[in-house]
């Protein structure tokens, strides 16, 4: 029945994002330069890479608000170890692993303590950017010149970020949608209860949700670290909230169980393009913020009101 | 069937908001190429929307003929929002941006580029310090070594010359701020404020919960506290209505001795209240717009310059270029009761 | 082992080891501070209090409050003789509307509460901008017995309780009242526990939302009023920033499940007095304010675990 469901939401979103692209192009002076465009995307990819993670998150009945901040910690964290010297290949690999643990964290938190998600990624949201600022204090560490720029590097004529987006994209569709994983995550999204008396190891699949949502934060901190130049503590401050909007825009019920990749990718290019061609089009900050409240607002209660029967129970 | 149309509302009425917008701006050229001899194109990018202070310096920038300015803040002072920002301004085609940097490195690659695509970049009272080479011109409120100086001259002269102060600042990483402490310690050498005693540097990171808090926090942590300074408007503000309500302030309904005397850097708007009342007797900052004339100036002039260079601006005067390519655009103020009202800033 | 005792053991130990670093920390003149941080912490708690019962969240608060202010902040520069109760009105009624949307997203287009509050706190956040103008409401605009609010009040032993904390207790002993006798207050609680249930025996699911988040807008509104007389301004940009972490931080502290159908006003009034004495004593013991960020991030999270410990014990019990 999911299955069934997804082309529908999909083909919307698609519709919207073409109107919206030509809408753009024909009034916005200077916003149809496919080299801006694609340069652009790399400042969207880590909410997107972000949001593929939080997107599994979702799904399974959860949210991690601390994703940001893990980034921003990694990203010193890796920062701090080129700067000591450590080769480049090992930074990588130790930058994902210390991010997934903080992911973990955020899982075993949630699951031996029966607490919510909401609270506990609250809470380390404060202690992972909390952490940053602590082992940086006011300095920015600079990231050595060979690890900066990739965001000016192309493969196949698209920048790496990008690229790296949409690779992660195919993987993490597959991941959610074709494996037994993915069918778990879905599972314990839409009922837990029954997820339990099925044999499902939930307590396990949640572990690995928030991991994953880890994992990406990794990834994007060295993106970002790569983007920038400089690590520094108050980096990307609030983009969790970006990134929560990606997903739901993308389709995924806040109360889980519904959700998908396609969607999320959709979502991202949506908000992409309407931030960029507000930019160019000269529109001040604050209408855009007020744009995209709208936009969260209205695609998610217009697909509401279609009447999912589960929207009548009040709750987060 | 609907179910189409419902969804496709959000986006439009996004577009329609954007169009609508943007159908205000003049659009005289398109493309990302500056075209020559079309109006010339400047943007300033302040720290963020709803500062009164950058509100001012915007206030520089209008007016100026031959020049088609507009402003464009990030919503939360943030130096990776700013980065999308100077991206879609190159976009749109500015022929300047006049920035006042959220990071003194994080937008340096993202300058570069622009100054790639024959953009003029200056900095506009918050500099990229130590990297400087990635702007054409940085242009700053006044001498930053004088005003280290000043306040603490201003506040000796109201305390005797004698006894404990603090400092409230903002961020612990906000470049201004930590330049003009550093001088302020290095006066404190003289011999002059042998008798001054910088007890503690705390930080209200702008915020006016946290300033409060840090200033009643120096209140009880420090009973033989004299003076404090605030070089920050958020920060000022909040210790004065701190002094304002516990009525310690010089004259103060529950002054102990002479009370403790407060001053800091703020506009005379945002402090006039509390002039008036006494709770702040002086209080310094220069006149912000300068800054934005003199930069409309450089860009409109297409101002090549090297330090030692100096060039003449019609009605502010002559300036010299600096180290580091750094002008200073003008000239300290003190504030008090009698010369107050005369500003509206 | 109650809620409340463990919060109140929490604050005991904590005033302890604080006082014992600092000693001044409990002087008078320190507790003065802590009651003053918490006037806009307890009214935006309630109101906050009240949407957690019935299961839901308001993130949009903290954009209410800065609207309201604003709002209120304009209408005393255009008529600068408007008496003092009547600001409070309007920035209550200003709360009131735009807590009124939050409900009818939640209700009529059925969005879940923190999506709709996540969009509201962005669209509020602008329209602040818009009405505003980009400009702050300076201390001049607000008259003194507004901004009097917060150095008079009650003083007892050198400790001055502000009227503005006395608003926040009387707000606190109104939603008291109204949870334990009020038939719409019970209702939140039946909503919250099982809205099937709550259904079957004829409570309205819309109408106990539509109460419980209009009233924490309304709530919002009159922090936003209080704000102003805090802090002697209101910026566009910066009031209410964040709060939405701290109130909601403050809501669990105290006891009230995030799920909904639990929760007790002394819990969250204690709720709002712990993060008050954690604030104060960060400033007092001049911790490095590089690692104040990660102190209160662990703090909370310890709370957050000590009560996910005792229910758990409370569950296999």
């Amino acid at each position: 029945m999911r299955v069934s469901r997804l082309p529908w939401d999909l083909m919307v979103l698609l519709g919207l994002l073409i109107a919206g692209s030509l809408l753009a192009s024909f009034f916005i002076p200077g916003f149809l330069d496919f080299r801006y465009l694609l340069d652009t995307s790399t400042l969207h990819a880590e909410a997107g890479i972000l949001a593929l993670a939080m997107t599994f998150v979702i799904v399974s009945g959860h949210i991690d608000l601390s994703i940001a901040s893990n980034m921003v910690l990694s990203a010193v964290f890796a920062g701090l170890m080129l700067k000591s010297g450590m080769n480049p290949p090992l930074v990588i690999g130790l930058t994902c692993v210390a991010s997934t643990l903080l992911g973990t964290l955020n899982g075993v938190l949630v699951v031996l303590f029966r607490l919510p998600s909401f609270l506990v990624t609250l809470a380390t949201l404060a202690i992972y950017r909390g952490t940053a600022q602590a082992l940086l204090g006011p300095k920015s560490v600079a990231i050595p010149k060979e690890m900066v720029g990739l965001d000016q590097s192309l493969v196949a004529g698209i920048p790496w970020p990008t690229a790296i987006f949409v690779m992660l994209a195919i993987v993490s569709g597959l991941l959610l949608h074709r494996t037994v994983f993915g069918r778990w995550t879905f599972a314990v999204g839409t009922n837990e209860e029954a997820a339990v008396y099925a044999g499902l190891p939930v307590a396990r699949i949640k572990i690995w949700v928030f991991a994953l949502a880890g994992l990406a934060a990794g990834i994007c901190a060295l993106l970002i670290d790569s983007r920038l130049g400089v690590a520094r503590h108050d980096l990307a401050r609030g983009l969790e909230l970006d990134v929560i909007t990606i997903a739901v825009v993308g389709g995924c019920a806040i109360r889980g169980g519904k959700g998908s990749i396609p969607g999320t990718v959709l979502a991202m290019l949506l908000v992409m393009l309407i931030r960029t061609a507000m930019g160019v089009a000269n529109v001040k900050a604050e209408y855009q913020l007020t744009a995209i409240g709208l936009l969260l607002v209205l695609a998610v209660g217009f697909g509401g009101l279609r009447g999912s029967p589960r929207a009548t129970k009040v709750n987060l | 069937m609907p179910l189409n149309f419902y969804r496709l509302t959000p986006v439009v009425l996004a577009l329609i908001v954007s169009f609508g917008c943007s159908s205000t701006e003049p659009q005289t050229d398109s493309g990302p190429t500056p075209v020559a001899g079309a109006k010339m194109k400047l943007v300033f990018i302040p720290k963020s929307t709803g500062n009164p202070y950058f509100n001012q310096v915007a206030k520089g920038f209008e007016g100026a003929s031959g020049i088609e300015f507009s402003s464009q803040a990030p919503a939360t002072a943030d130096a990776t929002s700013q980065l999308a920002i100077i991206k879609e301004q190159v976009q749109r085609g500015v022929n300047a941006i006049a920035l006042s940097a959220n990071s003194p490195d994080a937008l340096n690659e993202a300058l570069d580029q622009a100054k790639a695509k024959g953009v003029m970049v200056l900095t506009v009272d918050s500099d990229l310090t130590g990297n400087e080479s990635h702007r054409d011109v940085g242009i700053l409120p006044t001498n930053f070594k004088k005003i280290g100086p000043a306040q603490i001259e201003l506040l000796g002269s109201q305390i005797g010359y004698e006894g404990e102060f603090a400092i409230l600042s903002a961020t612990t990483d906000a470049p201004n701020q930590n330049a003009w402490i550093e001088t302020m310690k290095t006066e404190l050498k003289n011999p002059k404020y042998a008798k001054m005693k910088l007890v503690e540097i705390v930080y209200g990171d702008d915020e006016p919960q946290k300033s409060s808090t840090e200033a009643e926090a120096l209140l009880t942590k420090h009973p033989k506290l004299r003076g404090i300074i605030s070089p920050t408007s958020v920060g000022l503000a909040a210790a004065a209505q701190v002094l304002d309500n516990s009525g310690l302030y010089p004259g103060g309904a529950k002054a102990t001795g002479q009370g403790i005397v407060l001053t800091g850097l703020s506009t005379p708007n945002q402090m006039k209240k509390f002039v008036e009342k006494g709770v702040v007797a002086s209080f310094q900052l220069w006149d912000p717009a300068d800054m934005g004339v003199i930069a409309t100036h450089i860009a409109s002039n297409k101002l090549t310059l090297k330090p030692g260079d100096s060039f003449e601006v019609p009605g502010k005067g002559k300036f010299t270029v600096e180290e580091n390519n750094v002008v200073y655009a003008g000239q300290l103020l003190t504030f008090n009761k009698e010369n107050i009202g005369k500003y509206d800033f | 082992m109650k809620r409340e005792w463990i919060a109140l053991l929490l604050i005991a130990i904590l005033c302890l080891a604080v006082g014992l670093a600092e000693p001044r920390y409990l002087q008078p003149r320190s507790i003065d501070s802590i009651l003053l941080w918490m006037p806009l912490t307890v009214v935006l708690a309630m109101g906050q209090h009240l949407v957690v019962i019935t299961g839901g969240i308001d993130i949009s608060i903290g954009s209410i409050l800065a609207f309201a202010g604003i709002g209120v902040g304009l209408l005393l520069k255009a008529q600068p003789g408007l008496p003092i109760p009547l600001a409070f009105a309007c920035g209550i009624a200003i709360g009131l509307v735009l807590g009124f949307v939050n409900a009818a997203l939640i209700v009529w287009l059925r969005l879940a509460p923190l999506i709709a509050t996540i969009g509201t706190l962005a669209a509020f956040r602008g329209l602040t901008f818009a009405l505003s103008k980009g400009d702050q409401i300076d201390g001049s605009t607000l008259p003194d017995g507004l901004t009097s609010l917060a150095s008079n009040g009650v003083s007892a032993g050198g400790v001055t309780v502000s009227w503005l904390l006395v608003i926040g207790l009387g707000v606190a002993g109104a939603t008291a009242l109204f949870l334990r006798f009020g038939a719409a207050g019970r209702a939140l609680f039946a909503v919250g526990s099982n809205a099937e249930a709550a259904r079957l025996r004829g409570v309205s699911l819309s109408k106990a939302t539509f109460v419980a988040y209009s009233t924490c807008g309304a709530l919002a509104g009159l922090a936003g009023v209080m704000y102003a007389a805090r802090f002697g301004f209101v910026n566009p940009g910066s009031a209410g920033q964040n709060f939405e972490l701290t109130v909601i931080a403050a809501v669990a502290i105290g006891g009230a499940k995030l799920t909904g159908g639990s929760g007790t006003v002394t819990g969250t009034l204690l709720g709002c007095l712990l993060l008050s004495c954690i604030n104060v004593a960060l400033s007092t013991l001049g911790i490095d304010a590089n690692w104040q960020l990660l102190a209160y991030g662990t703090v909370i999270l310890a709370a957050i675990v000590v009560d996910g410990i005792r229910s758990k014990a409370e569950v296999a019990r």
